[in-house]
């Protein structure tokens, strides 16, 4: 008897102490909620709709959006498989990679030099990487567009030490590298130099006393103690990188489609809205897909440590 | 050059922009020797240690291992280990494998690294966590893995910079026990760096006092006690009385001095005394206390007492001039010496120390 009541007695209190904590988090909630959980949910309805006579789309569903990216239906209603989406696909997975790898090789040693400037200078330095965030993308873009295109100091600088007219920079791959590369590399610097900043320059020193030269301590002391920052540079690159439009529709010329310039096409002149989410369903599982495989990687080593 | 040498300091200077860290230092550290650097923050003996490793190199001057020049050798080629003050263990491997770090950097066969990582873990009694990682020990045991990890590879010279600061009382009491152990095992070279003067007593076989960026004196830890060469080793190296005295006549060891209270004694000095003013310094443990005292005897009035239990410090007065003196309580009734009552001080004239002023 005595226990059941102490036991009723306790439960309020203990439903209380449980609950509110929640009411305090609510407005991330709510910003969860509506600014994440429900555009979702609606891009996944979508993806499953009907698409309208006249552009736009009637719920219900159908599977032709997500049929479509592998699937072509013929003049006589047979589907056969046609790869172009496939192929945008895959050369936007290969245009991100390439682009982390890129930030990572340049990114890396910048870092490093940054972080083993005194003090001041380095404040200056890292506000220096910074500032090109104050700036629109838009601009900043068109400002390359200016730099590599036909009248650019850069065609002029060459054709100066006699390059042959005809040559140019823009409207291919690597105007549309350049662009991405010089969009996304601030993102890549900063989590590295903060994890080179946190690293203990003891380490290096008890590295090298123990004969370690500078290649074994860079490959068996600092990389392994930085990877956090170069990872989380990997994911705030790749991301951005996967869903890019602006470069490679200004610098490449469009001539190479994205995946981000596809959906933008399907919910615009294409009017194919349930092909135009399926293909965004995709492109964020794909992301998912990298950034689980991180998650795992990192939980697995912690279990380790 | 000489062979007994493990290390040799010649005429060494290292300015930081314009403070001068070590000014034109010499000395020898011999080989299989307890040597330790003693002196105050700034005094210089970090730096002296990092030259030995080589993070640091002296603006002017020599460094020898064994009579060879390192100045230009990098730290990694360079056959000296050092024990960090904050350990330094590499936070992402396991305690094995930090052991192992250095031995793989020396190209060991795999079979010669597991069999030496096992017997320095051993050695550390560490044996039962070498598949953990730093971040799960104690100060203690990563005290114990930056050990073993700096005596595997077998240096010529070890170097500790203030190992024990981080630990708390007890274990480093434990610790400099173990330590001596260690280096009297190995035969290896222990060079140990440190502020602490009762570590320095303790452990050591030499030590060298340095102060501003000079040392001050180098010799046997009784010696360094006992017979400071100046003021700063005998101020720095345990407690004592300074009082200002006139100096009568002085030889190359003993010099006749007035002491503020009166009395003509001759007392030993390290090097000559000037005639005219020089200092007398006696240490308040060399003071006795009571009705009737040997020696040299003045009087004085008892200022402040402070019982600690196996001793009682006496603040004294005489003339003006303050006394320290420390008198062990050998019984339950020793201390009985008031506050505020007259008492004779006395000391014999060999246990004082004539400085330079």
């Amino acid at each position: 008897m005595s226990e059941a009541t102490a036991h009723h007695a306790d439960t309020p209190r203990r439903r209380r102490q449980i609950n509110l904590p929640y009411v305090g988090l609510a407005p991330a909630w709510l910003l969860m909620i509506f600014a994440l959980i429900i555009p979702i949910l609606i891009i996944i309805a979508v993806s499953f709709a009907v698409r309208g006579a006249y552009g736009g789309f009637d719920w219900g569903f159908d599977l032709s959006g997500y049929r479509q990216i592998l699937f072509n239906e013929g003049w006589t209603g047979e589907m056969e498989f046609t790869p172009q989406y496939l192929i945008i696909i895959l050369r936007t997975i290969l245009l991100a990679t390439v682009t982390t790898v890129l930030c990572l090789i340049l990114a890396v040693p910048v870092a490093y030099w940054i972080a083993g400037q005194p003090g001041h200078r380095k404040s200056v330095l890292v506000f220096l990487v910074t500032l090109p965030f104050w700036m629109s993308m838009i601009l900043r873009v068109y400002a390359w567009m200016i730099i590599l295109g036909k009248d650019g100091p850069l065609l002029r600088f060459f054709e100066f030490f006699g390059a042959p007219s005809g040559m140019t920079f823009m409207y291919n791959d690597g105007a549309t590298l350049a662009a991405m590369v010089y969009t996304y590399i601030p993102l890549m610097v900063l989590p590295v130099f903060a994890s080179i900043e946190k690293l203990d320059g003891t380490l290096i020193e008890a590295a090298h006393d123990l004969y370690g030269n500078r290649w074994t301590t860079l490959r068996r002391v600092i990389l392994p103690l930085t990877a956090p920052g170069i990872a989380s540079g990997g994911i705030l690159v790749f991301v951005p990188a996967f869903g890019a439009v602006l470069e490679p529709t200004l610098m490449g010329g469009g001539k190479q489609m994205m995946m981000g310039s596809l959906i933008q096409l399907q919910f615009g002149g294409g009017r194919n809205w349930p092909f135009g989410a399926a293909i965004a369903m995709i492109l964020m599982m794909l992301v998912m897909l990298v950034l689980v495989g991180l998650a795992l990687r990192s939980a697995r080593n912690e279990v380790e440590s | 050059m000489n062979r007994e040498n493990a290390v040799e300091v010649i005429d060494v200077s290292k300015n930081f922009g314009s403070y001068q860290a070590l000014s034109s230092v010499n000395f020898e550290i011999r080989e299989n020797e307890f040597f330790t650097m003693l002196g105050p923050s700034g005094c210089g003996k970090t730096t002296l240690l990092r030259m030995i490793a080589g993070f640091e190199t002296p603006d002017t001057g020599r460094l020898l291992l064994h009579g060879r020049d390192i100045v230009d050798i990098p730290p990694h080629k360079r056959r000296v280990n050092t024990v960090f003050q904050s350990y330094a263990l590499f936070p992402h491997m396991t305690l094995a494998q930090n052991v192992a770090f250095g031995l793989e950097n020396l190209g060991w066969d795999k079979a010669r690294i597991t069999a030496r990582v096992g017997e320095m873990l051993e050695r550390v009694h560490m044996s039962a966590f070498a598949n953990r990682k730093p971040a799960q020990l104690s100060g203690g045991q990563r005290q114990r893995i930056a050990l073993a990890r700096a005596l595997a590879p077998k240096p010529e010279v070890l170097l500790l910079d203030e190992p024990l600061s981080a630990l708390d009382l007890k274990l480093r009491q434990a610790m400099r026990d173990e330590l001596r152990t260690l280096q009297r095992d190995t035969g290896i070279t222990f060079v140990f760096v440190t502020h602490d003067q009762e570590e320095a007593l303790d452990m050591s076989d030499r030590i060298a006092v340095l102060g501003s960026g000079e040392v001050q004196q180098i010799g046997t830890p009784l010696q360094i006690y006992e017979e400071p060469s100046n003021r700063f080793v005998a101020d720095f190296v345990g407690e004592t009385n300074f009082f200002e005295v006139d100096v009568l006549k002085a030889t190359e060891k003993t010099a006749t001095v007035r002491t503020p209270f009166g009395q003509v004694i001759s007392v030993p000095s390290p090097a000559q005394v000037p005639v005219g003013k020089a200092t007398l310094s006696i240490r308040p443990e060399k003071l006795n206390l009571g009705d009737q005292v040997e020696g040299v005897d003045f009087l004085a009035e008892v200022v402040k007492k402070q019982y600690l239990g196996g001793y009682t410090h006496y603040l004294l007065s005489a003339g003006g001039v303050e006394i320290r003196a420390s008198r062990r309580n050998a019984s339950r009734e020793s201390d009985t010496i008031a506050v505020g009552s007259p008492v004779h001080v006395g000391f014999i004239e060999g246990s004082a120390r004539v400085l330079a002023a």
